[in-house]
C-alpha cells in the first residue's frame, strides 16, 4: 500500500495555476528527490501535502487514510480538524530554515508535541528523543537553546523533532539551501542514513549529485507538473525531454 | 517638612500605586485581546478596534478622565452617589493604556516569523497552543522594551487622576504645598515619583534579564 497517494492535484494562488494535475504514489521505503526551478510548485506540492496549504482540487490518502477527498464537482475536501490532527502525526516537514522554537530548549523543541498534542507518554517520549539526538550526534545538547547550535546542528535537532511521532513518511524542504557549504554534508550525511534505514523520504532539493545518489526515484517538475520522473540515472544522465535538459544543463553550468 | 506631611504623601502613594498596579492587571489582557481584534479578519470588528485605539490615542487622558467619570451623569442623567471617582479612574485608565499595549503587542505578534506558526502547524498544535505555546512567549520577550516605556509613563500619569479629585500622592502634594506655602511637598512627591519608577525601571530589566536565556 502506497504510504502517500495524491492523486490531480490542483492548487492556485488567485491567477496563477501554481500545481495543475500533480499524480504522486510514494511506496513504502521509497526516497523521492524532487527537483526543478524555482516557481516550478517543488515547494507547493509538498506544503499541499504536509497541510500547510489546502489543495483546490484533487484527492491524498495517507496509509489508507483518506484525507482529502473530492466532491461532486471535484473540489477538495478535508477531514475535519481533529482527525487532520491525527493525521498529522502520520509524516514529519524538515524546512529549510528549521524553525526550532527559540524559547525552547532541544530536548523541549523534540519532546512538546509529541506529549502536549499526541499525549504521549512523558517519560518514553524523552527516551525517545534521547535515543533520536544521539542518533544525530547531540546526545550532549539536550539543554542547548537553538541559537548556541550551527545551522547543521539546528537542521539535525529539527530532523529529530520530524522523526518524534516515527512517521510513515518524512519530507524535506530544502534542507539544505540555508547551510554554509561545509555543513550541508552532514545533513546529507543523516539524510542518507536514514535512507539506509528504509526511511520513506519525499525531498526538495537543489542538491543535484545528491538527489542522484540517494533517492529511488527522482520526479523533475516544470510549471506545475511533473514533466519526468523516473530512475536518477535515466533523469539526470539521459533526460528524454528538452525541459529536463536545459534545467540540468543551467545547474551544472554554475 | 514634617513626619506627618511624608505620612500623608505616602498614604496618597498608596492610592497612586493602586492605580498603577489595577491598570496593569487589567490593561495587559484587554490590550492582547484588542489586538486580536484587531488583527483579525473580521472587517467590521477589525476597524472598530482601529477606531476605539485612534480615539485613545489621540485625545489626552485628562479628557478620558472626565469623561469616563462625569460622562454617564451628563450624558445619561446618572447619578454619580455610587460611582466612586477611584472606579472611574480604573476605567479610564485601563481603556487608554489597553489601546497602546495593544499596539505595541499587533508589532510584536507581527514580527514573529511565519515559520514559527507553520512548524507548529504541522507538529499539529491548535491554533490555541501555537498562540500560547510558541507565539506569545516569543512576543513577550520582544516587546518589554516598548512595554516598560508605557509602564514607566503609567506611573506619572497616575498623578491625573487627580483632575476628578481622586487623593493620589500628586493631589495630596498640591494640596499641602498650598496649605503650608512650600514647595517641599511637592519635591518630595518627585522624590516618590522617581523612586517608584526606579524600581519599576530595575524589575522590567531584571525580568529581560531572565528572558535572555535565549535569542
Amino acid at each position: 500500500m502506497a504510504v502517500l497517494s495524491i492523486t490531480n492535484l490542483h492548487k492556485r494562488f488567485g491567477d496563477l495555476e501554481v500545481l495543475n494535475g500533480i499524480d504522486l504514489e510514494v511506496n513504502e521505503g521509497e526516497v523521492i528527490a524532487i527537483i526543478g526551478p524555482s516557481g516550478s510548485g517543488k515547494s507547493t506540492l509538498l506544503r499541499c501535502a504536509t497541510l500547510l496549504e489546502s489543495m483546490d482540487r484533487g484527492t491524498m490518502s495517507y496509509a489508507g487514510i483518506k484525507v482529502v477527498e473530492e466532491d461532486a464537482q471535484g473540489n477538495s475536501v478535508y477531514l475535519p480538524q481533529n482527525k487532520l490532527r491525527q493525521v498529522k502525526a502520520l509524516f514529519g516537514l524538515v524546512f529549510q530554515n528549521f524553525n526550532l522554537f527559540p524559547h525552547y530548549n532541544v530536548l523541549k523543541n523534540i519532546i512538546d508535541a509529541p506529549i502536549c498534542v499526541q499525549k504521549r507518554n512523558k517519560d518514553e517520549v524523552i527516551k525517545e528523543a534521547r535515543a533520536l539526538l544521539a542518533k544525530m550526534g547531540l546526545e550532549d545538547k539536550e539543554d542547548a537553546y537553538p541559537f548556541q547550535l550551527s545551522g547543521g546542528q539546528q537542521q539535525r535537532v529539527s530532523i529529530a523533532r520530524a522523526l518524534i511521532n516515527n512517521p510513515k513518511i518524512l519530507f524535506f524542504d530544502e534542507p539544505t539551501s540555508a547551510l554554509d557549504p561545509e555543513l550541508t554534508g552532514e545533513i546529507l550525511k543523516v539524510i542518507r542514513n536514514l535512507a539506509a534505514e528504509n526511511m520513506t523520504m519525499v525531498i526538495v532539493t537543489h542538491e543535484i549529485e545528491f538527489a542522484r545518489n540517494v533517492a529511488d526515484r527522482i520526479i523533475f517538475m516544470a510549471e506545475g507538473v511533473i514533466v519526468e520522473q523516473g530512475l536518477p540515472d535515466q533523469v539526470i544522465c539521459n533526460p528524454t525531454l528538452a525541459r529536463t535538459k536545459a534545467f540540468l544543463t543551467n545547474l551544472a553550468e554554475r | 517638612m514634617t513626619f506627618s506631611t511624608l505620612m500623608q504623601l505616602a498614604s496618597g502613594l498608596r492610592t497612586s500605586i493602586y492605580i498603577f498596579v489595577l491598570t496593569l492587571l487589567f490593561a495587559f489582557p484587554l490590550g492582547l485581546l484588542v489586538a486580536l481584534i484587531r488583527m483579525s479578519r473580521n472587517c467590521l470588528l477589525r476597524n472598530a478596534m482601529r477606531l476605539y485605539i485612534s480615539v485613545m490615542r489621540g485625545t489626552p487622558l485628562m479628557l478620558q478622565l472626565l469623561i469616563v467619570y462625569f460622562g454617564p451623569y451628563y450624558l445619561f442623567g446618572l447619578s454619580l452617589k455610587n460611582y466612586p471617582a477611584f472606579l472611574a479612574v480604573i476605567i479610564a485608565f485601563v481603556l487608554n493604556y489597553a489601546a497602546y499595549f495593544a499596539e505595541i503587542y499587533r508589532g510584536g505578534i507581527a514580527s514573529i516569523p511565519v515559520g514559527q506558526y507553520e512548524a507548529a502547524t504541522v507538529l499539529g498544535y491548535t491554533k490555541g497552543q501555537t498562540f500560547f505555546k510558541i507565539i506569545l512567549p516569543q512576543v513577550i520577550k520582544r516587546i518589554l522594551p516598548p512595554i516598560t516605556n508605557e509602564v514607566i509613563t503609567l506611573v506619572k500619569d497616575t498623578s491625573l487622576a487627580q483632575v476628578i479629585a481622586v487623593l493620589e500622592m500628586f493631589t495630596i502634594a498640591k494640596q499641602i504645598a498650598n496649605q503650608q506655602a512650600s514647595m517641599m511637598p511637592l519635591i518630595a512627591a518627585g522624590v516618590f515619583y522617581y523612586v517608584f519608577n526606579f524600581v519599576v525601571a530595575f524589575t522590567m530589566e531584571r525580568i529581560e534579564q531572565k528572558l535572555n536565556y535565549y535569542q
